[in-house]
Parts: structure tokens; sequence; C-alpha cells
């Protein structure tokens, strides 16, 4: 970490988007997580994701538990709402803010502490409910703020930093959220922004629940020989599936790719994702599919990454309510109170 | 690309812009570190080792190192550095006791310097403490050529003069004053192991134009107007006075003209105020002191009446540009106009002279009239006599003049112990790491957007009254502290260690400016276009390190780097460190003896 604030000096030809900020805009304040630590490499991919898509700050919400992970949200987007919740109660409050103001863009910020283990319950039904949130777990295998304990998501069989063996089965959480019914499931490193930045601009622009799985090393606890979420393991045995273009909606396809190399994916919103396969037969829109091979992979010790599975037609929580298409927060004592008349007509129409 | 190799002197002397642009090479952020402490003797000292005249530069420097300045490319305006200089020169203690010490015992060998000037003098103060026996030929009374002639006393004062020249000749030199050089054949003839020319360019141009003759009485050139009012031969001049030419004399001849008597004075020139020689700051201070600038203006011819000046004409012309792209000064078709005045000053130029070296004295001379130099080693024809300074390769400025001295002295050096003057000696280079703790640096790393301070002035009133009061009053402590915090430590440099590196991206993320990134390696021209950043200042180089875990290079664009060490901070691993260079140019000496390896 450092003590000192980012100069605001920034680069004198840096790209602005269509709104006129540049990525510094993006920022939060300074980081206090420990130097190297691969969270800090996701929010400059959040960062750089929200610049590139030229959202608005203010129209994000970001909300998180207790963690290392959950710290983060005050690193990226300084200019947007945020809320710092309970430990693994992050779905709820999300799920709450979402149902109130359905107009913002929902970042689900966690950690595999907050979301394996404590706050598991929480995150199988957000997710089951469908929110339209992206919901990005930073996952480094470890507690990092009470010292390098395995957390849930731990392999089993892989070491501590003191050389104990890890003999409880893993969480995957990916695979969790395929069973749940996420309409838009993926697994990335913190060290290949390449992949992670269009994954998480999809995320946002996916109409349902999207699960990000990042896999994040501890510098300080899980990043030494034995680990299975040490940036020399991970780049070992990081098996991509697909590398992904993110194209907004307003953006025609321009890139020219072979034919049948290239799958293109519309979602409810117009955007498209080009998908450059790498695993010949892998099937994007198959869930029990995306399952099998997970666990195949697993068992071999590989890690899958890439875009693992997308309904383009997805629906999200307000959709199966079907509530009005005005925010629930902004809708007047009017609205709510219609008067006597309609509710003499309710009444009728009961009789 | 290639790896970047490190240990090449130049390499990370570029990234340190000022001491790159700087003719001396002074190590500048190193002296503004010292002034920020209040170790101003300290400060003095790295000056006075490479630059000779501290309180002098520190008035009158072309600055050469501030447009270079890295604040020019992340904010607007560069580092004041030329006048932090004076802070150390103002602020310093009695510093004799540092100085090098006449020689004890002399080594046998004489060398005459023609001209107390600035490359003279700065011959003399690196020959004098070897030994050498060293004498100062100099048609005036007092030491410093045209820096004592040729500047204004508002500008600089007699006593940082005295001060500095005295420091030179307090060496055990031989100032012979009063004593022109007028035959190159007879000082050869006195037997002398080595001549250095340091004369100058004693010659202001003329402007050869009808009335120039008839009124010759009110015309005068500018830079033997200029000496004349630093002796006190010239005490007035009328009301209305035209200064011809936009260089620094021209400056200098307008604001001495404004003391003299000068109630109205322009100041005129041929081409646009924008392309005119005299430096921004000059322009200013003159315009300040209530002087217009007219351009676009060329001197057709002086009226007169009975002998007596009236006025000049001139005509208006416009630029325009052929093909290629050269300038050409054209009748803009507007009516001519005439300034009338009392006085013309003519500052259009200065020329090299050399009435005194016979044409057969084996000194070859090229086609403008300048001797047949090496530009390495500033040796004529003749090998023992050396040029430097305006005498060399024309007129230039007093630092110029400093940096062709130190280079004489060491071919002198060098030939006066039986070496080869052709084999340069290379500088001397420290890099040392500036890490002090977890967060803590030994320099200040906060950097933070400041607008530059501005040196306080004498009201105007009063500064216009008298020729000799100095009009810059200088920083003073708090404002140079301030100044100094400006400085961005280009010289405490980001040295990466691949072999460290995890590839964490955290460097990336921190660098305020985008800087460095991680990237498959190519050609330079297309590895520039897939950088963090645009990387379009092709004169900084890119910093590559390659053999890394993933097969990528680690590429950094020097170009706006901040040196505010935060990637070091956030590099988990150590592979960025804060590193010192410190450059200091060879001077005649020991250390620039050829490299020899011993037996054992």
């Amino acid at each position: 970490m450092t003590y000192l604030a980012k100069p605001k000096f920034h680069h004198p030809e840096l790209p602005k988007n269509a709104l006129g900020y540049t990525h510094r805009d993006y920022e939060g304040t300074v980081s206090t997580l420990c130097a190297g630590c691969g969270h800090d490499s996701i929010t400059g991919a959040i960062i750089q994701a929200c610049f590139e898509l030229s959202i608005e700050p203010h129209r994000v919400a970001k909300i998180s538990g207790i963690g290392c992970s959950s710290k983060t949200p005050t690193y990226f987007l300084g200019n947007s709402h945020g809320f710092n919740s309970v430990h693994g109660r992050m779905p709820s409050v999300l799920t709450g803010a979402n149902l109130a103001n359905r107009d913002l863009i929902y970042l689900g910020v966690s950690g595999d502490g907050d979301s394996a283990s404590i706050g598991f319950g929480q995150f199988a039904h957000a997710i089951r409910r469908g929110v339209n949130m992206a919901y990005i777990v930073e996952n480094n295998g470890v507690y990092g703020l009470t010292k390098g304990q395995f957390s849930a998501t731990a392999d089993r069989g892989s070491k501590s930093k003191r050389g104990v063996t890890n003999t409880d089965n893993s969480i995957d959480l990916a695979a969790i959220a395929l069973q749940l019914g996420a309409t838009f499931v993926a697994r990335s490193f913190s060290g290949d922004k390449q992949q992670l930045i269009p994954i998480i601009k999809a995320a946002i622009a996916h109409k349902g629940a999207a699960f990000i799985d990042v896999i994040s090393p501890c510098v300080a606890f899980n990043n030494h020989a034995g680990s299975t979420k040490s940036f020399d393991f991970v780049r070992e045995h990081n098996e991509a599936v697909n590398r992904l273009d993110f194209m907004p909606s307003r953006m025609p396809i321009e890139i020219k790719y072979e034919a049948g190399t290239v799958e293109v994916v519309e979602q409810h919103d117009g955007s498209k994702l080009a998908l450059r396969k790498l695993a010949a037969d892998y099937e994007l829109n198959d869930r029990t599919a995306a399952l099998g091979f997970l666990q195949q992979q697993a068992a071999k010790g590989q890690i899958v990454t890439g875009l693992l599975y997308v309904d383009a037609d997805a629906e999200d929580l307000h959709a199966h309510l079907k509530t009005v298409d005005v925010p629930l927060n902004a809708l007047t004592e009017k609205d709510l109170c219609p008067g006597q008349s309609a509710l003499d007509k309710i009444n009728a129409g009961l009789r | 690309m290639k790896n970047t190799d490190i240990s090449a002197p130049d390499y990370f002397h570029k990234v340190v812009d000022c001491q790159w642009a700087c003719p001396a090479h002074t190590p500048v952020p190193e002296y503004i570190r010292l002034i920020a402490h209040g170790r101003y003797s300290d400060a003095y000292m790295i000056n006075w080792r490479s630059n000779v005249f501290p309180g002098i530069l520190g008035r009158t420097c072309d600055r050469p190192c501030e447009p270079a300045c890295r604040r020019v490319r992340v904010e607007e305006e560069p580092v004041a550095i030329c006048r932090l200089k004076r802070v150390a020169a103002d602020y310093k203690d009695d510093i004799t006791e540092r100085l090098p010490k006449p020689a004890a015992r002399k080594n046998g060998k004489r060398v005459a310097l023609v001209g107390g000037g600035p490359a003279s003098l700065t011959v003399a103060r690196d020959l004098a403490p070897l030994g050498y026996s060293v004498t100062v030929f100099d048609g005036d009374a007092k030491a410093g050529g045209m820096i004592r002639t040729q500047i204004p006393k508002f500008r600089l004062p007699d006593s940082v003069i005295d001060e500095e020249t005295g420091y030179i000749l307090g060496l055990g030199v031989d100032f012979r004053a009063g004593k022109r050089i007028d035959s190159m054949k007879a000082l050869l003839a006195e037997g002398w192991d080595a001549i250095f020319v340091g004369s100058g360019a004693p010659r202001g141009r003329d402007l050869d134009i009808p009335g120039r003759q008839e009124a010759a009485k009110n015309i005068h050139i500018g830079i033997d107007w200029l000496s004349s009012v630093s002796f006190g031969h010239v005490t007035k001049i009328g009301k209305r006075v035209v200064v011809l030419g936009g260089g620094n004399t021209a400056m200098d001849c307008c604001r001495s003209a404004r003391r003299l008597g000068g109630e109205e004075v322009h100041v005129v020139v041929r081409s646009g105020f924008e392309e005119m020689k005299a430096s921004p700051w000059e322009k200013e201070d003159a315009m300040h002191e209530g002087i217009p600038i007219h351009n676009f203006l060329v001197p057709k011819f002086f009226t007169h009446e009975n002998g007596k000046l009236t006025g000049i004409t001139f005509e208006k012309v416009k630029a325009e540009y052929d093909a290629k792209g050269r300038r050409k000064l054209v009748n803009a078709g507007e009516p001519d106009q005439h300034f009338p005045c009392d006085d013309v000053l003519v500052a259009v130029g200065q020329e090299n002279a050399f009435p005194w070296i016979e044409r057969d004295a084996g000194i070859e001379f090229n086609e403008w009239g300048l001797p047949k130099l090496n530009e390495a080693t500033f040796q004529s024809t003749h090998p023992k006599v050396f040029f430097g300074g305006d005498s060399a390769f024309g007129p230039k400025n007093i630092i110029w003049a400093v940096a062709h001295g130190h280079e004489a002295a060491v071919s002198i050096d060098k030939m006066l112990n039986g070496e080869d003057i052709a084999d340069r000696p290379m500088p001397a280079v420290e890099l040392m790491s500036q890490k002090m703790g977890i967060h803590e640096w030994s320099y200040d790393n906060e950097i933070a957007l400041d607008n530059r301070y501005k040196v306080p002035l004498r009201d105007k009133v009063v500064a216009l009254k008298d020729i000799k009061a100095e009009v810059e009053l200088g920083f003073d402590p708090d404002l140079a502290l301030s100044e100094a915090g400006r400085c961005l430590n280009c010289d405490v440099q980001t040295v990466f260690s691949a072999q460290l590196c995890i590839e964490c991206d955290a460097c990336v993320d921190i660098c305020p400016m985008d800087c460095i990134t991680f990237t498959p390696n190519g050609e330079e021209k297309e590895l520039r276009t897939r950088l963090t950043a645009p990387s379009n200042n092709l004169t900084q180089d890119l910093y590559v390190q390659d053999r890394l875990k993933t097969g990528r290079v680690m590429v950094k664009d020097e170009d706006v780097c901040l040196h505010c060490g935060l990637c070091a901070e956030r590099c988990p691993t150590g592979a960025w460190d804060m590193q010192k260079f410190l450059l200091h140019t060879t001077q005649a000496g020991t250390s620039c003896r050829p490299q020899r390896r011993s037996a054992a």
C-alpha cells in the first residue's frame, strides 16, 4: 500500500469517453490493501470497464460486505453510491436496493469468505431470484484480514503459507451459480485484465443475475508454492475457454473474424458479445454441459476461465414480480394511494 | 525492442531533462533538493563545480534547462531553476574554505588564456589547481569579459561578478589587466605550452542604410554602447529612443535607455514578435517597464536635419513561406512608418573578430571567419591553440562558454600529459537506492499541482531611477522552498528488476501517468501503439525489460513519469526501486586520465 494520495496529474493525452471523462475520473481514494494485492487489479479492471462503457458514476450503486475484497469499493468510482454492509449480507442489501430503485447499475463486490462462508445463503438466494446485478467475487482462497486461514474456496490438498494441507473440499462458486440459475457466469483472473475487463463490461450490460468469480492472489498469505491461487499456479493451469470482446449496442461489429471461430451473442439490451473460441467444442448456452466441463477440468487440476454460460434472453427479478417500470422509490403518494374510486373498483372486482 | 541498458550513462542522463539540456550538465535536481533543505552552501558548491558562476548564471543564464523541464510536459510552467540557483548564491555561507587551494607545487607547464570572460576563467579554474601556471590576458581592468561589460548592472551587480571571478583569480591565476593581445604570432613566440582563446564575439553588427553616416552622432552600436554605460562613459540618452533588433542585447539596450533618460523607448524588430531571439522572460521584463515592441518593420533609412538624427523610417512587411517552408519577408502593401527619435541603438547581432590573429600563424579559418575546430576537443589546426566560448562557434551565451571551457581544459590537460586528446573521458555516474523504510524515501515524493512562483521585483518607479539598482530581488527562503517543491526529482530513477517481478499489475494500476505497460515485445514504433497511454513523444525513450515469467516485457514510457515512486511503494517484491542517478562530467585532472588495467 501507500500512504500518499495518487497525484492529481494525469497523462496529458489521456483518452476520454463519450461523457468526456478519463479513466482517472472513475477512481476512488488510494487503496490501503497490501502492495501487489490482486484485488487492486480487479479495482483497476472495474475502473477501466466503467470508463469504456461511459457509465455516469452517479448511476452506479456499489455494495459490499466485509473483508479485504469488500473494502475495495472505496478505491473505485468515488462519485458513485456505496453501501458497505454487514458480513455476508451484501446480497440482501443489494436486492433491497434494486427493488427500490431498478434504474441503477448494481455492482455487488464480495470475497470468498463473504460469499462462500458467512454469506453463502445470501449469495444463493440473490442468484436464485435473478436480481439484476453484476456480482463479483474477489476470490483468494484465504482469510487475509485474519492472517491467512483457508477459506471455503481453498482447494483440497493445497497448502497454506505455513505448510498445512487443506483437508476440506472446496466450494466452486461458479459451479454453484450455474446450478442456482445465474444467467451469466464467468471466471477470470486478476492478473489478466485483457480477459477480465470485457467480462465485467458484459456482466454490467447483462440483464439478470451475472456472476463473476475472479481468482485474485493474496500476495501476503496465498502466493507461495503449494497454493492453487498464486500468480504462478493460476498462470500455469489457466484454461481459457474463450476470449470475449464486448460491444455496446450502439457500436456496429467492425472486427472481422474468420468464419467458425467466433460466436456472436446478442444480449437483451442489444449489446453484443463476440467470443473467440479457444476450447473447440465448448457450448456457451448449455448450463449442464458447462457444469460438467467445469468439474472435469477441476478434477484435472485445471482452472477454467472465460465466459462460461450466458442466457441472452434472461429476465430479472422485476420481470418475475411484474413491477412497474417506474422505480418504486419514485412512486408518489398519488401513485400509491389512488383514492376511494380506485379502491371501489378493486372491491367491486372482488365481489 | 532490446533490453534497455541502464548502465550506459546517457540513458538515465536523458531522463533528467534539465541536466541533459544544460551544456555544462549541472545536476539540477540534486542542488534543488539541497536548497529545499536549506543547505545553500552545498547547493552552491554543486553548481560551482559544474557551472563556475552560480551567482552570475542565477541572474543571467539563458536557461536551456527550463524549456526542457518535465513540469512543462505535465503542467504549464517549468521549475524556476535559474532563480533557484541564485538562491543558493544569495544565502550561502562563506565558502572560501571549500574552494580548491592554489597548487602547492607548479607542474612547470605554462598556459596563456586570451580574454578574461567566462570561457577563459573556466579553463583557468580547472587548470590552476592542478599546478599549471595560468596567465589570463584581458584588455579591461577587471575580469569578467562580456559579463562585466555588456550585462546591465540592474540585472547583475558588480559585487556578484567581483565575488565569483575572485574565487578563480584566487586560485593562483595570473591576471594581466589592461593587456590586450594584438598578435597571435608574438604570443606563440613566447613559448607557451598551450594557448586558449576566449576572446568572445566583440564586434556589434552595423546597419548600413541611408542616413547612417550623416546621423552617426546619435546612432550607437548596442554592445559598445552597453559597455560605455557599464564603465560610466555614457550616463544619458535622448528622450525618444528606438532600439533596433530582437535579441537579448536589444532588451538590455532598451531597459538601460529607459534608466538614462529615455522616456519613450521603442523596440522595433524585422520579423514577428514570436520569432524574436530574446528569451521570453527578457521580453516580458522590457514590456513590464513600459517599452513597446513593434514587429514586422524593416528599417529603410534614417532621417536627419542639419546632421542631427530626427528619426527612422520602416517598411511594413509580412512573412510568406515558400513550398519548402522557408520564410521570406515581403512588402505588406502598407505605407511606410516613421518613428521620430533622438537616438537609435543598433542591436542587430554580433560578429566574431580576430584581427589580431595573423592568417599565417598556423590557424585556419572557415568561410564564416571562425577558426576551424575539432568540436569535441576545441583544438584548432594549430595543435597548441584552443578556442572556446563565443570565439569558437559564434555568439551563444555564458553557460555554453563554461561548457566549452571545461572541455578545452580537459584537452589541454591531456595534451600536456602526453595523451590522445580525442579520447574523451566518461562522466562519473552513481546510482543509489533512496529507500529508507517501507514507505519512506530520502526525497519528497508527494507530488502536487503547483503554479510557478514569481520572483519579487523592485518597485518600478524606484528601479527606473537608478541604473545600478537590481530589479529582481530574488526568492526569499520561503518562496525558494515552495518553488523547490515543484521539482519532480527526475534524477530519482525508476529501476526495474525483472527477476523479482510477479506481474501483479500493481504498478500499472497505481501509476498516475499510465507510464507502465506489460505486453508482448515488438519493434519500438509498433510497441508504442500498444502502451497504456498514448506514447507520442519520440524524443523520450522507452525503458524495456524482458525475462518476465509470462514472456512479456515491461515497458515504461519515460516521457511524463513524475518520479513519485508509487510504483515502488506498491510493488510487493521490490522489483521497482527508486535510485538516485548522479552524474558529474569529468573535468581536467586525474579522473580524466585513461583507465589503465593494473597487471595485478
